[in-house]
Formats: structure tokens, sequence, C-alpha cells
């Protein structure tokens, strides 16, 4: 389980970044979104990874560490979704504009000359 | 009594985002009403960091030294906790300062240049406050966000294909740091199980070699994520178009921005990587000061080379960036103290300055032309109306005008008698020990770069300022003098005023920042206070 989840965590970074140095808008925000995919799975991979683990305690009664995952990751996860969800929509709002603009996709606004 | 007044502490996060948030579903044809909430609001909060000051630097009496604000009443661990102390003090009075100078500024005319102006300043003052307030990394990130967020739809307010293209290269390059913000946090929570700043720097002291080696890595990957927002060199291209594209009143607030990210480095490594740390005392010092030393050099270049005024500023911002940098990462803690005033004094001479350069470049046709493009998109049929409304031109507006420019110039370059000369004298003295004659022996080769970086520097913004200053004030080919009211003249005077009284209460701020750097110099203080807060009601 654990090779499963961080080389899905590094072959989303790694495309994620190969597509931020992109030069095209779309590609860039792809790029941004995948790479908080990887940011969010890294997050609660740091909680350490445990199998029917709940992260809330049974109702009544005070239960055994050992039965229970660490919860502070995974509510980080959750406000790091969150935000990085506002941000991207954002983002795509600029992206529009400068599109409008400009005309082009170009991050520069440009196209760049080909000599 | 004192428990009431104890909740001032987190009225500076609530009372702005609370204001902006009331002002949202208000029409954007009342701009003046909310003008004048934003104005009311922030003039509360400067009264108020104003109090906090006061308070953290007395040694008895409510919110004295540091004090600690558990939310939800949760003891510090495994609650989130605010703090307070000296150094969060003078950054909320210098943040709230800069806020109402520009707030005044931007009443005039810019608030005009698109919507929800004065929502989205109100927001970003509220992130900044958490930011500096929060004794929680992962608060803040949120802190972070919220700031960021906000500066995102101010560095676009006015819109215009120049501020837009800014904007995308802003907001991509800050998304991407975010990401390294959530790494960096999340190996140290993963390495050490915490959260809190003071437990980690606990914790930090006993930790076995394979999980220090583990937040060694997660500290520096955080720390990459500041200094992209301090603008240390090679993180810092974006940083010059992005400020002399934002409008004015923005750009002056942006000043503060840079030094959010000195702040939490400061805080951090003195704090976490201070002298209890053990093995991992003083890490990453010296990639501080090599970057800092750079971004010293490339802010100096760059100065040199900008024809703009606005770039000029923009530079210098990063020079004021590096400066810090490298005084922190050369780790003598008797330049703590010189760095603190250089901080305040280069913040509020780059915030006027940033402010002057519009009403300076108005009567001259590239600043008209920008104006004109973004009153064309956004115009009302009421804009006229509302531009007489703002007050009456001033007379001899050159003659004004020019002594600013003078003051920002001789404050930029750090020449007596103001407090740019003072902030670098404080730095330098303190560096050569004349304090402390047993210091002085030990003077490395990068102490001896740092100081003639920091004079070359101050030379080369002499020399850029006389430039431009000549071709504007005296070798002006247009004649027209700009039409400049008293409530955008004002608030550059009050901060150059601010730089003067600096100067002129050079001894007791000294004293002040002498003490921030002692307490921040003595972790234990901090970490005991946060750990050992008691829960309100006993306990």
């Amino acid at each position: 389980m654990e090779i499963i989840l961080s080389a899905a965590i590094g072959v989303l970074t790694a495309s994620g970044v190969y597509l931020l140095l992109r030069p095209r808008t779309y590609q860039v925000i792809i790029g941004l979104s995948l790479l908080s995919y990887a940011v969010n799975l890294f997050i609660f991979s740091m909680g350490r990874l445990r199998v029917n683990a709940p992260p809330i305690l049974d109702p009544g009664g005070v239960g055994d560490l050992s039965r229970y995952t660490d919860p502070v990751p995974q509510a980080l996860v959750l406000t790091a979704i969150v935000i990085g969800f506002a941000m991207t929509a954002l983002f795509l709002v600029v992206l529009l504009a400068s599109r409008g603009f400009t005309g082009t996709d170009h991050v520069d606004g440009r196209e760049q000359r080909s000599d | 009594m004192t428990d009431w007044l104890h909740h001032l502490m987190i009225l500076p996060i609530l009372l702005p985002l609370m204001v902006g948030a009331a002002m949202i579903p208000i029409d954007e044809r009342n701009r003046m009403a909310k003008g004048v909430m934003g104005f009311v609001s922030t003039l509360a909060l400067f009264v108020l960091s104003m109090v906090l000051m006061r308070a953290s630097a007395s040694t008895e009496g409510f919110l004295a030294g540091t004090s600690v604000y558990q939310l939800g009443n949760w003891p510090a661990p495994f609650g989130i906790v605010l703090v307070l102390d000296r150094l969060s003090a003078l950054m909320l009075c210098l943040t709230s300062g800069l806020a109402l100078a520009a707030q005044v500024y931007s009443i005039a005319r810019w608030h005009t240049a698109g919507h929800h102006f004065h929502s989205l300043f109100q927001l970003l003052i509220a992130g900044l406050n958490g930011a500096f307030l929060t004794g929680d990394l992962f608060n803040l990130f949120v802190f972070f966000e919220i700031m960021l967020a906000a500066s995102y739809g101010l560095l676009l307010h006015g819109s215009g294909p120049l501020r837009v293209k800014a904007g995308l290269h802003y907001v991509a390059i800050n998304l991407a740091a975010s990401s390294l913000f959530l790494i960096g946090v999340s190996l140290i929570y993963g390495a050490t199980g915490t959260l809190n700043m003071a437990d980690l720097a606990v914790e930090l002291a006993s930790i076995s070699p394979e999980n220090r080696q583990m937040v060694e890595v997660g500290a520096g990957v955080l720390g990459v994520a500041f200094l992209v927002k301090a603008g240390m060199w090679p993180l810092s291209f974006w940083l010059p178009t992005a400020y002399s594209a934002a409008t004015p009143p923005v750009a002056a607030v942006f000043a503060v921005l840079t030094k959010v990210g000195i702040y939490v480095i400061l805080r951090l490594s003195l704090l976490v990587f201070g002298a209890n740390a053990g093995v991992s005392a003083g890490f990453g010092q010296t990639l501080l000061v090599v970057g800092g030393m750079l971004t010293i050099a490339f802010g100096a270049i760059g100065v040199l080379a900008s024809q703009a005024m606005a770039r000029l500023a923009a530079y210098s911002v990063l020079v004021s960036s590096g400066t810090l940098m490298a005084a922190i990462g050369l780790g003598h803690s008797s330049m703590i103290a010189g760095a603190l005033f250089y901080l305040v004094s280069s913040t509020l001479t780059i915030s006027a300055f940033f402010l002057l350069i519009e009403l300076v470049e108005r009567g001259r046709d590239a600043g008209a032309d920008v104006l004109a493009v973004t009153m064309e998109a956004y115009g009302d049929a009421d804009e006229d109306e509302e531009v007489d409304e703002a007050g009456a031109a001033i007379p001899g507006t050159m003659a004004v005008l020019g002594l600013c420019f003078c003051l920002c110039a001789l404050l930029l370059a750090g020449l007596p008698p103001l407090s740019g000369f003072v902030a670098k004298f404080a730095i330098l003295s303190g560096l050569f020990g004349l304090a402390d004659p047993e210091a002085a022996s030990a003077i490395s080769a990068a102490d001896w770069t740092y100081v003639t970086l920091l004079i070359l520097s101050g030379l080369s913004a002499m020399i850029a300022m006389n430039r431009v200053g000549i071709r504007t004030f005296w070798a002006s080919i247009e004649n027209t003098e700009p039409r400049v009211f008293v409530i955008e003249i004002a608030p550059v005077v009050v901060l150059l005023g601010a730089c003067i009284f600096l100067s002129l209460q050079a001894g007791p701020t000294m004293r002040y920042m002498q003490a921030t750097a002692d307490s921040l110099l003595d972790p234990s203080i901090y970490t005991q206070r946060v750990l050992r807060a008691p829960r309100v009601g006993g306990q």
C-alpha cells in the first residue's frame, strides 16, 4: 500500500510540475490542480497509513489508541482541499481575463517568436 | 474586567474580517459609505494596535509581555493559540499604520477603478494580522491564504492587460509556493506530531536523529515558501512586475506583504532553530546569508537599471528584503534590534514612495494614460462628481511633491539625518559590536561583504533617485502641474512624518527594538508562556 501511495504522489507531482512549466495557461492550471492533489495525498500520508482504523472515537467510552488513526492530518487535508479548490477557481477567472485581454492563451500574453 | 480585556487580542483579526464581510452586500455605488466604513475600521485597528503595543511593552498589567489567547479555551499543544508579544505587536502597528494611509489615499480616486476594493482591503488586513498573531503552523497557512486571496483581488484592481498579466504570474507562483508550504508543514507534523510553534521548539530539543532530519527537510521546504513571499533571489522575478503594476494604494500595502515572509523566518529561526535547538541550532543560516546578499545585489542593480519610478520602488523592496534576510542569517544577536528598526523604517519609506509616484507621474503622459484606460473600463457617470468631492487641489503642488521626493531619496539611500541612516547605522554598529567590544573580534569575511553590499545598495539608490528626480522635477518636458488633492498628499506626508519621528525618537525606539530582540533571543519565555498558559475558568 505504501508503494502504491508513494508512486501515486510521485507521478502526480511529476506531471504537475511538468505542466506548471508549460507555456499555456490551461496546462498551468491543470498542473497546479495535479500538484494540489499530490500535496493533499502527501498530508494524508503524514498521519501514517492504517487500514480499518477510524479517526474518531467510538461513542461511549475511551478507546484504545492503537485502534484509531490520527485525525489531525485528515482535518488538515479537508482545509487544504477547500482552499486549493477556491484558489483554482480564482486562477481560472484570471486566466479567462488574460485570454480576453490578449487574445492568446500563452502565459506571457503573446506568442513566442520563432527566431 | 481583565478577562474581558484579554479579548482585545483577537480583535485585530475579527474586526477587519467582519467589516470586510459586511461591506460585500452594500451596493458598489455607495463607495463613499464603504470608504468611510473602511477608514473607521482601520483607524480603530491602528488605535488598538497602539494599545496592544504599549501593553506588551509593559512589565505588568493586562497583556504584559508575551500573552496567549486560547481559541475555544483549549490548552496549547491541542488547540490553536494566538500569541501577542513585542514583535507581533510591532508588526500589527506597522500594518495598520500603512493600511490607514493607503485607505485614505484610495478614497480620493483609486477605489473607483474596480469593484469591492474596500472589502478586499479589509480582508487583506485580517489575513496579515492573523499571520502575525498566530502561534500555530497550520493556522499560519490559513491566514496566509486569506491574505493571498485578498491580494490577488487587489493586484487585479483596476484591471487592464498589464495588471492581468502580472496577476496571472503572481497567482501561479503563490499557488505553487502554497503547495510547498503544505508539504513543509505536513513533514514537520509527521516527524514531531505537533503544529504548535512553541511545542515544536520544545520537541526539537529531544528528537531522534532520523526524525530530526525529517523536521529539517520540512523546515527547508517551508522556508522556500516564505522566501518566495519575501522575494529572495532567485525566487523574486515575479515581484518587480507585480508591484509596479499594482495600483498605488495596493502597492503601498504590498510593501508589508514581503515583510510577512521576513517576520515568519525571523520568528521561526529564532524560536525553533534558536540557541536551545541542540544540533539544529542555526539551521539554514548560510542559505539566508548568501541568498540575502544576492538579493541585495540583484535589487541594487535593478534599482540602477529601472527607468520607471514604480519599478525602482519595487526593486527597493528587494533591497530591503535582502538586507533583512542577510541580517537574520548572519546570526549576530546584536544585529537583530537594528534589523527590526530597519524593517519598520524601510517599509514606511517604500510605502510612502509608492503612493508618491502616482502623484508625481500624474502630470506626465505615461501615468495619465493608464489612469484613462482604467477609468474607461470601469468608469461610471458619477465619476467626476466624486473626484470633485474629494477636496480642493493644493497650491504649490510641485514644491510639496519635490520635498517629499527628496525625503524618500534620503530615506531609501540611508543618508543622515533621517531614519534610513539610523537604521543602517544600528545594524552596522551591532555587527561591529560597538556596544559590546568583546564581540568585535569575530568579524568574518561574510560580515565584510554584507557591509560593502549594504553601503553600495545605498549608493545605487541615491544615484537612481537623483537621476529620476532630475528628469521629473527639473528637466520635465511638459510643464503641466499635476492636480493633487489634499487627502492624497496627506498620507504620504504622514508616512514620511512617521520616518522623521522615528529619527527624532531613535533612542526610545531602539530601546523597544532591543527589548524585542532580547525576548526573541530567549525563546524559553515564549514557549513557557504558551505551553503553561492557564485555561479561562481555572484548571
